[in-house]
């Protein structure tokens, strides 16, 4: 990789996400993908007769599954990371504003540390991974609960998958077209003024007065 | 310039606790896992109506695309080993052996000139998926049989697949039903390389782990010899319906 001379920074950079936090979306990041590879080997029939080991794959992906969660949860012990999470909780009526408006991204919104998209795309991730993980032990343990479940279980976890594959393009999506962003969740700190731009209420957070 | 504190160049101060506003994420969250709990508890009925209405579709759309929605009952293509390499049709042969008079060896040509049965069944897996009316055609298993003649002391039938690895195995009494197919063709065209074609067994009254794919070779045996499926835990005798702790309806 190259990159610009490494003057010294003429913008101040704040710190946007801790360490606990870079290292639980990094971990999920590895296990959803592999979850997403070994999903399409199990799920598309042409991928299937191409890759073929069925049981392999099936275990690499029904463990990488159950491990995905554990992260997320380790977290938790993380003062940084319940911050973040509370914070993607919270939905104000500028989110609300942000969602409907045609012209978002223009800065005249307040944003927060998240933008609305951002919450949107936290909550129906997690609650997906939810349904996928209840849905994908009903599918492995067969004996704790009734077999019409099992297909039930199923269709679930089919379509949820469907609409966490959607969720992961579209969050890769927007992270790749932004690569201050980007190197936010990399490195952990952003430059001030794009902090300004894309989250004006959150850098001003770090204008307030310490009480 | 920003008045938090600073720590080499970086203003780290974590700003003070903001939270305002409704937890609308927790609702969504929550949201989610009730619906997927619905889903899961009412999702037998949910998937039939789905798969009734869209099925017809499915099964024969011409661009595939209606298969990469997860709808349920369309046909899941399963391998249980690595890439099976295509059979060249006119290479093909299909060996008969084991406790018989006359050992067999058919190709392609041969198959396609017996006795032909056709046949309209569902085809369900024991993981819950089903697809209903699917047209199959080939030459009865017990046709093949009666041209090897079995010995006396043999009593089941061995299937090997060219994959090398899938086995499947049925008593001569099953194997004899005339509902049990060396299928050519599935789906009015011949059985596709992923179904397991160019020939691969037929169990109507089974399960689908029983109807082997890319079928090559056919032995007599004197015992059973459980298959593949059969070793990892699955029936033996797999009738749809009354095997494997599953109630689905019969499909013959």
């Amino acid at each position: 990789m190259t990159r610009p001379a490494d003057a010294p920074p003429a913008e101040p950079e704040l710190s946007r996400f801790g360490r606990p936090v870079r290292w639980v979306h990094g971990v999920v990041g590895v296990l959803m993908l592999v979850c997403i590879l070994t999903a399409a080997a199990l799920y598309n029939s042409s991928l299937q007769v191409l890759v073929g080991h069925r049981r392999v794959v099936e275990l690499v992906h029904v463990w990488c599954g159950f491990a995905l969660p554990v992260p997320i949860v380790v977290g938790l012990a993380f003062g940084s990371y319940r911050a973040d999470l509370r914070r993607l909780d919270r939905f104000t009526r500028h989110d609300w504003r942000w969602l409907r408006s045609r012209t978002r991204r223009d800065g005249r919104i307040p944003v927060g540390k998240f933008n609305a998209g951002q919450k949107l795309n936290g909550s129906l991730s997690a609650g997906s991974i939810a349904v996928l993980l209840v849905s994908g032990t009903v599918m492995q343990a067969t004996g704790l609960a009734p077999l019409a479940w099992r297909t039930g279980a199923t269709l679930m976890h089919d379509w949820f998958a469907l609409a966490v594959g959607l969720l992961v393009v579209g969050h890769v999506w927007f992270a790749l077209r932004d690569p201050l962003a980007l190197r936010g969740m990399r490195t952990g700190t952003v430059p001030a003024r794009w902090a300004r731009s894309e989250h004006s209420a959150w850098a001003a957070e770090f204008d307030e007065p310490r009480d | 310039m920003p008045a938090g504190r600073r720590y080499c160049g970086v203003v780290t101060r974590p700003p003070h606790d903001p939270p305002e506003g409704a937890p609308v994420g927790r609702r969504v969250v929550l949201g989610l896992l009730g619906l997927g709990a619905l889903g899961i508890v009412t999702g037998t009925r949910l998937q039939d109506g789905l798969s009734a209405l869209l099925a017809p579709v499915q099964t024969r759309d011409p661009t595939g695309l209606a298969s990469l929605l997860p709808l349920g009952n369309t046909f899941r293509f399963y391998s249980v080993t690595g890439a099976v390499d295509e059979a060249d049709a006119a290479q093909y042969r299909l060996t008969v052996s084991g406790l018989v008079q006359q050992p067999g060896e058919h190709s392609l040509a041969d198959l396609r000139a017996m006795p032909q049965t056709d046949l309209v069944r569902d085809f369900q897996c024991v993981t819950g998926w089903r697809v209903p009316d699917v047209p199959w055609a080939g030459v009865p298993l017990g046709h093949l049989l009666d041209l090897a003649g079995p010995a006396p002391e043999a009593t089941a039938v061995r299937l090997t697949s060219f994959d090398g690895t899938y086995t499947e195995s049925l008593t001569l009494e099953q194997a004899r039903r005339d509902d049990v197919l060396v299928a050519l063709r599935m789906l009015d065209g011949p059985v596709s390389h992923d179904h397991g074609g160019p020939v691969r067994l037929y169990v109507a009254p089974m399960y689908g782990y029983k109807s082997l794919k890319w079928l090559s070779g056919i032995e007599l045996t004197r015992d059973v010899v459980p298959g593949y499926w059969e070793d990892r835990g699955y029936s033996v005798d797999g009738w749809v319906g009354s095997s494997n702790g599953r109630s689905d309806d019969p499909t013959s």
